[in-house]
């Protein structure tokens, strides 16, 4: 596996998840997230593991928290109309805590939209859209090889924190081609499923949380005879209609992720050093953002990039840290304006916060972003 | 005086939700004689229920237990039959659960032949809102959305089960408890996809609505009309009259279940061997 | 005594199914509307209480001298 080989960002995903020990994998096809589950039904039984197409894309999501349940790390991979029809589920491995990775290729919508057009337009549904508050997780790669790592740490992810974990792609990276070389399995970093650390005769309880607030859930047939139920839930597992368990329940899904903080909010910064101003961005815009960034700098510029890689939690700190520093930020993405919201809530009124958007079906040229910097300093 | 089946039940959880009289607790007790009959482990069972009156069941039996969202039972039972095919995974559903917002991924379960045991206990209503009409309520039968009467043709499940391609179809009622018991058992026995309607009273929603009377009265019905398949059979047709209906095996096949057939998947792709 | 009668009154809900079943009119419900025995020793021990008990409430065995 170490020699380079030319692959695309659906591909390079399927490559990740195989090597972050996903032998599960339910799937509808939609376009332009397809490639995943084509990957997927050819490397898994590769692997002694299964692929399955299901009906729809509802029963696929239900067949990985079924197989999660089971003992095995399980991915879906989908785009905006499916993802779309997951969210019940989505809900469902929140409240329930079942680990599973889901595979959002956007396309532009909504409803069916513009099919296999690149967008970024699901950016908040990722955030809100299944019913009910619950945290999410949710990172965005913006190469081939960080589709590969980004998977991984997905899986991991949602492994250690119980939790359903959106690897928000578009259709940029999804069917880019690159060159690229992967790590050895034996150089990655694996987050075990999490197993009971008492027995039932020691009062074992399933959704007992551990120190890390994440309980310890055990995976059917081991033997300790455990309900699981989208309803809320105490300790044991069984629903109760208790106000404090509720309140109690709900604090902790948030909170078992938001202890962590910084840690699992990952982003870049390029050319920030002496800059005045910045361009926020992440996936594929983020790409020709950084050609944008690069030329506005010969331009004489002083403009730098911050890259969101982890988009949900979102990096309020590295905003809140970059609005004190520049005179202004300019949010480029692929959309009417989502990500933009949240800089700007973060920035607190800093700095002034800008829109770059777009949404005819094409990806951003660099002139359209370079454009976009000489109005933010005052050159337009 | 202590029944061995008591076992498969949470002391704890009992005695269940149901309202007097529901039919839903005997067919739940013929699901852990049939489990006990078969000898099947309670470590190596899983109980997967859909939402609705029936799928409550799930939480008052000593198994892994999992109650999923509204109709989607049999697809999170097929991704644990997959993921660890060790597991005898048990589903619990409903008629309005199975036949309506699960009615896609029924079809597609058998059509799969995946190694589920489908127990759906048919009701003829939406029981936990309150008596709304189901695809399984009969045509005439009145309930909260249908006040005169319903006028939707009814689903067959049992039909619908072997055209989709189960390779168990039986069906039997609250009545015939220990026929019931025997319908289940034997579809454990079968490695495929199998599936057991039991006809349940709910006296609370759809008999009262109904002039159906008690729920002894409701049992009676069910006495009254059931008809063994043997003698469904010979039955003339136009002595297959009123609301004289059929119970027993209506079909039984011979297919590879799915997961056997994606073990060959598995082989052919130079895979690891189970 | 020809049978043993058992039951578990914090299931009963009072439906009145093993009374309408009951061929020898053994059970009646109480003021409270639980299943009670009402007469003994009219049981058979013919079982259909049990079997048809959705709460699995009342138990039949056959006496010790059956």
């Amino acid at each position: 596996m170490s020699k380079a080989r030319l692959m695309q960002g659906n591909e390079a995903c399927a490559e990740g998840a195989i090597a972050a020990g996903v032998r599960f994998f339910a799937g509808y096809p939609i376009t332009p997230s397809t490639e995943v589950a084509e990957t997927m039904a050819k490397l898994l039984p590769k692997v002694g593991g299964k692929f399955v197409q299901m009906e729809d894309e509802i029963a696929s999501m239900g067949a990985i928290l079924g197989a999660s349940l089971a003992g095995q790390k399980a991915m879906d991979a989908t785009s905006g109309p499916g993802f779309s029809l997951k969210q019940e589920l989505i809900g469902y491995a929140a409240c329930a805590e079942i680990p599973c990775v889901l595979v959002n290729v956007q396309r532009v919508g909504p409803s069916t939209g513009q099919p296999t057009a690149p967008s970024q337009g699901d950016v908040m549904q990722t955030r809100w859209g299944t019913h009910g508050d619950h945290p999410v997780i949710a990172l965005s790669p913006w190469s081939v090889r960080e589709t590969y790592d980004a998977t991984v740490m997905a899986v991991n992810y949602a492994e250690r924190f119980r939790t359903p974990v959106v690897l928000l792609m578009d259709e940029v990276v999804g069917h880019l081609r690159e060159k690229v070389e992967l790590p050895e399995a034996s150089e990655l970093e694996l987050y075990p499923r999490r197993a009971p650390k008492k027995t039932r005769a020691e009062g074992y309880q399933p959704f007992a949380p551990d120190e890390d607030l994440v309980p310890n859930v055990a995976d059917f047939g081991t033997g300790y005879r455990i309900h699981v139920t989208g309803l809320i839930h105490d300790d044991t597992g069984f629903p109760v209609g208790s106000p404090e368990v509720t309140e109690k329940s709900i604090q902790r899904l948030h909170e078992k992720i938001a202890r962590v903080g910084e840690e699992i909010i990952h982003t870049e910064e390029y050319f920030m050093d002496d800059a005045e101003y910045a361009v926020v961005s992440f996936g594929g815009t983020a790409r020709t953002a950084y050609e944008a960034v690069q030329n506005a700098r010969k331009k004489g510029q002083k403009v730098g990039l911050l890259r969101l890689m982890t988009i949900w939690p979102f990096a309020d700190k590295a905003i809140e840290r970059l609005a004190a520093k520049v005179k202004g930020i300019m949010v480029a993405e692929l959309n009417y304006g989502q990500v933009v919201h949240e800089v700007r809530r973060a920035a607190n009124g800093q700095c002034k916060v800008e829109l770059c958007g777009k949404y005819n079906m094409k990806a951003f040229e660099p002139a359209e972003i370079e454009a976009g910097i000489d109005a933010l300093c005052g050159e337009a | 005086m202590e029944r061995s089946y008591e076992k498969y039940f949470r002391q704890n959880r009992l005695p269940h939700l149901w309202c007097p009289g529901c039919g839903n607790g005997i067919a739940m007790k013929a699901i852990v004689q049939a489990i006990e009959k078969k000898g099947l482990s309670q470590d190596n069972t899983v109980i997967v229920s859909g939402i609705g009156c029936s799928s409550r069941a799930s939480g008052y039996m000593d198994f892994d237990t999992l109650h999923t969202a509204h109709g989607r039972a049999i697809p999170f039972a097929t991704g644990i039959k997959l993921a660890n095919p060790d597991l005898n995974v048990v589903v619990i559903t409903g008629d309005g659960d199975c036949t309506a917002i699960g009615g896609n991924h029924f079809i597609h379960g058998c059509r799969r032949n995946i190694d589920l045991t489908v127990v759906l206990f048919n009701n003829n209503i939406y029981g936990m809102t309150g008596g709304q009409a189901s695809p399984m309520t009969p045509l005439g039968k009145k309930a909260t959305t249908a006040p005169y009467g319903s006028v939707d043709r009814p689903f067959d499940a049992c039909h619908l089960a072997e055209a989709a391609g189960a390779t168990y179809v039986a069906r039997s009622t609250a009545f015939h408890e220990k026929h019931l018991v025997d319908m289940i058992a034997d579809g454990f026995d079968n490695k495929g996809f199998s599936f057991i309607e039991a006809l349940v009273q709910c006296p609370t929603a759809y008999g009262r609505k109904n002039k159906m009377g008690s729920p002894a009265n409701m049992m009676m019905w069910m006495r009254d009309n059931a008809v063994m398949k043997a003698a469904w059979d010979k039955l003339p047709e136009e002595k297959k009259t009123g609301e004289k209906f059929p119970i027993g095996c209506f079909y039984k096949a011979e297919a590879m279940d799915y997961d056997t057939a994606y073990d060959q998947v598995i082989e052919r792709a130079g895979g690891a061997a189970k | 005594m020809k049978s043993e009668i058992t039951i578990k009154m914090g299931r009963c809900k009072g439906c009145g199914i093993c009374v309408a079943f009951c061929p020898k009119q053994v059970l009646a419900l109480d003021e409270l509307g639980k299943v009670q025995v009402a007469n003994g020793d009219a049981c058979i021990a013919c079982g259909q209480c049990e079997l048809r008990c959705p709460d699995y409430a009342i138990f039949v065995d056959k006496g010790a001298e059956a």
